[in-house]
């Protein structure tokens, strides 16, 4: 679940996907290296370790990319190329993964990747005992080294989108604790750290693909969003994702501003097991006196993409446009259906929103306003992050919310696992025999277009339900210094400094 | 000597409640760091291995008592954030702040006392009275709104720093300073008209005294009178006072950080707070108390030295 | 020259207070606008005379909401400085009177408490219990308990010596009629304008806690919350920045002058 941004878990690249490219990446021109220099404002520190194997924050995978790769690693179309690895077999019933390794790819140690160190590193994420460290390597049964040129996956059942988890950082077996000593073979190499003030990259002269253009990448800890306009405008950040579009519309012409998605369905997530939220009537009622256009206006400028379902519009393959028509705008229906739920009068909720998400709080705030006209009376209950985390998303104690949800891995099953009715991150509480059935149905199929048609009837039942109210997927502006070119989208949350240039 | 010592003893006392109500507080919040570290997609294992590593399966007491000895040899723990001691991480960020504290207590005795020391001179004339109005708006503008304003007019009118463009001090000094003027102005206003009032009322106190008087009624009504004795006189109160004050300043430097961007004690505080790094949180208010405390006991000795009749 | 100075202080403080608490009071009954009404079109509005004060960014009049935000603010103020005065004399009267142990005990955690500044505290208290606007009142409150019991403690310290109290007790007053009906009455002069002084301290810690976030939630707008949600619109409109902020300033002032000039009676 991703809320674009501090805690929020990291994506794992599966499938490759469509995606905004911005007008921003173009030709890049080689520069001048040798002390060429951009200052990246990042909203928070990477305040939750740097070990890439177990960092969870998803601003923190978005640096350590740039630092540590895995035998594979996705580039801005979302597919998965080749890294430490130079060429890689998956045998066919999807058990045994081969590798065959680069030569020469060095650490920023200066040392030689050997395929030890990929065995070591492999292991570490296994775990050491019943429990992996990282979750999807509990699949795994054992990793060999033949020759020193290869190496073998072994799995314990067929899977043949394990690809992607071999994005995982190799690091020296050595140094395998990377907490606190970042060593990998990413275009950058970490050179220093200073706690809510900044951390320094320095690009690796022996990296072994295509060398970064800027010598020197200082992220810069902005924590302050209403320091953002003034950091850029003073010149003091020459780069920063994710503003939102007041912030975007104060600035010059001196900065380019790139537009993108965020990738997540932004709703009105209803607890299904409470009083209303129960009645089928009540949430469609909501959908109906939801006005997701004014909702945009307000909270980003018109701009950002509607959504109908659990599925953004990224997932070009499973995104059903036409479900953002299930509901429009209808104050008269959305009264009917009350009165037949049984409020003719309206009724009483709260929303509980983390404070930090100035976008999820703003959209509260429209919503509370929308559903006075239909009689129904909204409370905002702003909390920490973290209490919201205990409280709604853990506890599942909360009458509706408003919040972003992605994929955790970008597959289908990642957006609409979540609502069977026993799933662990279920914290919405739906419940729908038809839904279990129909997501079952998908899971267990094996031919492709057949999967995608019962994805795409689970998304039809959450619409047609009204589990949620669905709004939007949000707008990502980036802003750049126009001194500076190359910024690329990529359909997870990472920043490609490398592709950075100066123009 | 006695006094000293009865001080010092019943300093050590409150820090040791003190140290005790700030970890039990924070051990009490809701809100689980392991959870919060983790992520909503953890295991259940996972979340009993992160709780037994960062030692919060342990019965509370042993956890405090642990941690107090610790604390006492300088060790806080490790911050569940950043990954380092949280004695090094405060460390890294003492210079920051002091710098902010100690420039803002020059700007604010450079400010007050000529003022005060001027308007007392005068009193009772337009000038004084023109001294006062300022001083009174300058007392009521909350101190991030005056931060806002010298944003506002230093920052993006007059363009002579830029706003959130802060310089570390190692990487170059001289900008670190001449970025810190600012932020240290906005903590420095409200507390100089503190002082300007302390020192006007002292000052007009000192006036109505005997010895003025006398030295009045002898003619004598040079400077000299005025600035020998009077000041010196009026000065004590107001010296206790800046003892005081440096201790107020840092509330004052957690917002003003905030308003500047500055990386300093403040941030790291309300960041781990939201983190709930708990041990980061109680170091840092263990620090500020220990500060507090410690300079409200040497304000307490000095006013016993100048004035022993004092009972505290 | 002495009483031509207190009526200057007296009335430009009831003037100040009169330009801001005359909204805020009418503003529980009646706002031009509802301060609520979002408004696409107005959307960060300047200055008209529709909207005198302009539009905030989701078109919301802020004149309206300075009315009503006044009143938060106020309801803050007045409900920390209860809460803290209220049982900072209670605390003060008896470690003040009595002395002792209990005066010993309690000062000690007074002492513990000043050992905080009182924003620090607020933020701990705040960040154990939550964000609102009681728990900003509670928060407060408790933060300013010690300072008022230390000033009660001090003049039942010295009068409790005083002879009209000893005549009191040997003519047989029990302890508690002499410490609230005797002595209590003694302290209103400091307990006044300690409470003045309270007030504006009260606006400036409730802002200062709404400027880092953890003070009044939206949709409820205080004046220090709507100040800190103004500052990132600085730039397209100032006036939104200023205007409150200016309230804010407007309303010290009021109260700090008035204290000033109640000070010479």
């Amino acid at each position: 679940m991703r809320i674009f941004s501090k805690k929020t878990l990291a994506l794992i690249l599966a499938s490759s996907m469509a995606v905004t490219l911005c007008s921003c990446a173009g030709n890049k021109a080689k520069s001048d290296n040798t002390d060429s220099l951009i200052t990246i404002g990042i909203p928070q520190d990477l305040d939750d370790g740097l070990d890439p194997h177990t960092a969870e924050g998803a601003g923190t995978r978005e640096v350590l990319f740039n630092i540590f790769e895995g035998l594979v690693k996705p580039d801005s179309n979302g597919d998965l190329k080749c890294a430490v690895a130079s060429d890689y077999n998956i045998n066919e019933d999807g058990t045994v993964y081969t590798f065959t390794l680069r030569d020469n790819v060095k650490f920023h140690d200066g040392s030689t990747v050997t395929v030890e160190d990929v065995k070591a590193s492999l292991e570490k994420c296994m775990g050491n005992g019943d429990e992996p460290l990282v979750a999807s390597f509990g699949e795994v049964l054992k990793v060999e080294t033949p020759d020193d040129k290869t190496v073998e996956v072994y799995l314990k059942e067929p899977d043949t989108d394990f690809l992607a988890n071999m994005t995982v950082a190799i690091l020296p077996k050595d140094h395998l604790d990377a907490s606190t000593e970042l060593i990998g073979t990413g275009p950058y190499k970490f050179v220093s750290r200073s706690p809510q003030e900044n951390i320094i990259l320095e690009s690796f002269d022996d990296y072994w693909g295509e060398k970064a253009n800027i010598k020197k990448v200082v992220l810069k800890v902005v924590a302050d969003a209403d320091t953002i306009v003034m950091n850029l405008e003073g010149g003091s950040v020459d780069l920063m994702a994710r503003l939102s579009t007041s912030q975007a519309s104060q600035l010059s012409d001196k900065f380019e501003v790139c537009e993108g998605t965020m990738n997540l369905v932004q709703a009105l997530y209803l607890n299904n097991a409470v009083e209303p939220f129960n009645k089928k009537e009540v949430r469609q009622a909501l959908c109906y006196a939801t006005d997701i256009k004014e909702i945009m206006d307000f909270v980003s400028d018109g701009k950002g993409t509607e959504t109908g379902s659990s599925m953004f519009p990224a997932f070009g393959k499973y995104y059903m446009e036409e479900l953002n028509d299930t509901y429009n705008t209808d104050l008269d229906k959305a009264k009917e259906l009350l009165s037949e739920a049984g409020y003719p009068d309206g009724f009483e909720f709260s929303i509980t929103v983390p404070g930090n998400y100035k976008q999820h709080v703003d959209t509260a705030q429209v919503i509370k306003e929308q559903y006075k006209k239909i009689g129904v009376n909204v409370n905002i209950n702003l909390v920490e992050w973290d209490t919201w985390l205990n409280d709604v998303y853990m506890g599942r104690e909360f009458e509706a919310t408003v919040i972003g949800v992605d994929a955790s891995q970008l597959t289908a099953s990642s957006m609409l696992q979540r609502f069977v009715s026993d799933s662990g991150k279920n914290f919405i509480n739906y419940n729908n025999p038809e839904y279990d059935e129909t997501y079952q149905k998908a899971a267990a199929s094996v031919k492709d277009d057949e999967k995608t048609e019962y994805y795409k009837q689970c998304e039809r039942i959450l619409s047609e339900d009204a589990a949620n109210v669905y709004i939007q997927d949000l707008p990502n502006l980036v802003a750049v210094n126009k001194k500076f070119g190359g910024y690329e989208f990529y359909p997870l949350y990472v920043m490609d400094f490398s592709k950075l240039y100066i123009k | 000597m006695k006094y000293v010592l009865k001080k010092l003893l019943s300093c050590i006392i409150t820090l040791f409640i003190v140290s005790f109500l700030v970890f039990a507080a924070f051990a009490l919040i809701p809100g689980d760091p392991a959870l919060s570290k983790l992520g909503t997609n953890a295991t259940q294992a996972a979340l009993d291995a992160m709780r037994h590593k960062m030692g919060l399966d342990r019965p509370f007491l042993v956890r405090y008592f642990t941690w107090l000895f610790d604390a006492v040899r300088g060790n806080f723990g490790n911050s569940y954030s950043y990954s380092m001691p949280v004695a090094s991480l405060i460390l890294d960020k003492i210079p920051i702040t002091l710098t902010l504290m100690v420039y803002s207590m020059i700007l604010m005795v450079v400010i007050s006392v000529p003022a005060g020391v001027y308007a007392s001179y005068k009193e009772d004339t337009p000038v004084d009275r023109v001294i006062q109005i300022a001083n009174q708006i300058v007392m009521a503008i909350p101190p991030f709104f005056s931060g806002i304003l010298i944003t506002l007019f230093f920052g993006i009118v007059l363009k002579l720093f830029t706003p959130g463009g802060f310089v570390s001090l190692n990487a170059n000094p001289l900008k670190f300073l001449g970025f810190m003027f600012f932020p240290a102005l906005a903590v420095a206003l409200p507390k100089s008209a503190m002082v300007f009032n302390l020192l006007y009322t002292s000052l007009n106190g000192e006036k109505k005294k005997d010895y003025v008087r006398t030295a009045y009624s002898r003619g004598n009504r040079s400077k000299t009178v005025f600035f020998s004795h009077m000041l010196k006189n009026a000065s004590i109160p107001t010296i206790t006072f800046l003892g005081m004050a440096f201790a107020d300043m840092i509330a004052g430097s957690i917002i003003i950080e905030q308003v500047f961007g500055i990386p300093g004690l403040g941030r790291i505080l309300l960041t781990s707070i939201q983190n709930r790094d708990y041990p980061v949180v109680t170091g840092i208010i263990m620090l500020i108390a220990v500060t507090v405390i410690i300079s409200n006991m040497i304000v307490d000795i000095i006013y016993k030295i100048v004035d022993p009749r004092v009972d505290a | 020259m002495r009483s031509k100075k207190r009526d200057f202080n007296f009335i430009l403080g009831i003037c100040l207070l009169a330009i801001t608490l005359i909204p805020a009071f009418v503003g529980l009954f009646w706002t031009p606008y509802d301060p609520e009404k979002m408004d696409y079109s107005m959307k960060l509005a300047g200055i008209s005379i529709r909207h005198i004060y302009g539009c905030d960014n989701f078109g919301r009049d802020v004149f309206s909401r300075i009315m009503s935000g006044s009143g938060i603010t106020l309801l803050i103020a007045v409900g920390t400085v209860l809460f803290g005065s209220i049982l900072g004399t209670v605390i003060g009267c008896f470690t003040g009177y009595y002395g002792g142990l209990i005066d010993e005990c309690l000062m000690r955690i007074n002492d513990v408490a000043l050992a905080f500044p009182s924003l620090l505290l607020a933020l701990v208290i705040v960040s154990l219990m939550g964000t609102g606007k009681y728990q900003v009142m509670l928060a407060l409150g408790l933060a300013f308990i010690p300072s008022y019991a230390r000033i009660v403690r001090g003049e039942y310290l010295r009068i409790k010596n005083l002879d009209y109290v000893k005549a009191a007790k040997l003519a047989g007053a029990s302890d508690m009629r002499i410490m609230f009906v005797h002595i209590l009455p003694n302290t209103k002069t400091v307990l006044f304008s300690s409470v003045l002084i309270g007030f504006n301290n009260a606006i400036l810690a409730e802002a200062g806690l709404s400027f880092l976030g953890i003070g009044v939630q939206p949709p409820d707008a205080s004046l220090g919350r709507m100040l800190s949600e103004a500052q990132a619109y600085m730039f397209t409109n100032p006036s939104y920045v200023l205007f409150t902020g200016c309230t804010i300033v407007m309303l010290i002032l009021g109260f700090s002058l008035l204290s000033k000039a109640k000070r010479w009676q």
